[in-house]
């Protein structure tokens, strides 16, 4: 029986699809069969992040309204084993994610996946409302800026009363917080949030901090998940991250500014 | 730290600025959220009644709902014209 897990944030641009890819990327590393799902219909781009673009054939609603089989669809990775991407449609009906279609995808792929990580789109409209519903856990993404931690509070309300665990009678899913963008110099002067300030407000458990990275957008050019690339340390980072999500404990890292020396501190920075 | 941060004007970092600014909204937001469904139907029906008697503007009806403890709190404002307009 497959764990979904939902990535997701509410507000855009803070680094869903580039989480989702990594976790996805992450997981599959470690031996698990691990299968990523875009929502975001009309706006595909886990496709690109994940640098199968070009092998799109059939997506998500050809497999609801049953063109296509999820066989079909399902994209294989050709650098991690065990891992597969089912792209967004680029209709622009956004309605066509039925509740009815997502429940037998997720029911099919739940067959013989360990994990089903769902790309969740930005906002609170129905793709990204279906995109947490079915979901055991969540991953809320938030930069340490005003309206990204806005709207994670908002998306943990969603998530507090909108997943079938709940309707179901349950309790509401856990969700764990990873912090990206974060700028251990910018949060010693004093302008920006930092994780104490988050997690006081929105009062969930942490599950990484991942800076803000030069290799996030290299990763991007090149449609490699950014977690593959080793020597940097936000893939560093989505390493630790992934650890923590299966259980094992990891200390923090690259959320301290490194110590300068005497000049450093005389001269300031 | 350097030398030179010494001799600048003390003002409140804009983090502090920005976490006080987020705890007030968000706190304000779970209220809303938390609050029953039927909240901003009663408002609005009160509004009308209000509105039989006096004229008054759409935001002039204020409900705000608190709890202490076991106690639930529903505080109703109503702010009516100046006599004098």
């Amino acid at each position: 029986m497959a764990r979904i897990v939902v990535i997701t944030s509410g507000k855009g641009g803070v680094g869903k699809t580039t989480t989702s890819a990594a976790v996805a990327t992450g997981l599959a590393q470690r031996g698990y069969k691990t299968a990523v799902l875009d929502f975001d219909v009309g706006l595909r781009n886990l496709d690109l992040i994940m640098g199968c673009e070009r092998r799109v054939v059939y997506d998500f609603v050809n497999v609801i309204n049953g063109d296509a089989n999820l066989k079909q669809a399902l994209i294989r990775d050709k650098r991690v084993e065990d891992l597969y991407i089912l792209p967004a449609s680029q209709t622009r009906d956004k309605e066509a994610l039925t509740q009815e279609g997502v429940e037998r995808v997720l029911n099919e792929l739940a067959e013989d996946f360990d994990y089903i990580i769902c790309d969740s789109p930005a906002g609170i409209e129905s793709g990204a409302l279906m995109a947490a519903y079915f979901a055991d856990e969540a991953i809320v993404v938030t930069n340490p800026e005003v309206s990204s931690v806005r709207d994670s509070d908002r998306i943990l309300g969603i998530l507090a009363s909108k997943t079938r665990q709940v309707e179901a009678g349950g309790d509401p899913i856990p969700g764990r917080l990873l912090l990206t963008r974060y700028s251990a110099e910018r949060v010693d002067r004093g302008e920006m949030l930092s994780i104490e300030d988050v997690g006081e407000i929105l009062a969930i458990d942490l599950l990484g901090v991942v800076p803000e990275s030069q290799s996030v957008l290299n990763a991007s050019n090149a449609g490699q998940p950014v977690i593959l690339d080793e020597e940097s340390d936000a893939g560093q980072a989505y390493q630790d991250a992934v650890d923590r999500f299966l259980g094992e404990e990891r200390p923090l890292r690259f959320v301290e500014v490194p110590k300068k020396g005497f000049f450093g501190r005389l001269f300031g920075g | 730290m350097g030398i030179f941060d010494y001799f600048r004007q003390p003002r409140q970092k804009s983090a502090t600025v920005a976490k006080e600014r987020l705890q007030i909204i968000v706190a304000r937001e779970r209220a809303a959220r938390s609050g029953p469904d039927y909240l901003p139907e009663m408002r609005d029906e009160l509004l009308q009644v209000i509105r039989k008697y006096v004229q008054v503007d759409e935001d002039a009806v204020q409900m705000n709902l608190d709890r202490d403890g076991n106690c639930e709190v529903l505080e109703l404002n109503i702010t009516l014209p100046d006599e004098s307009s």
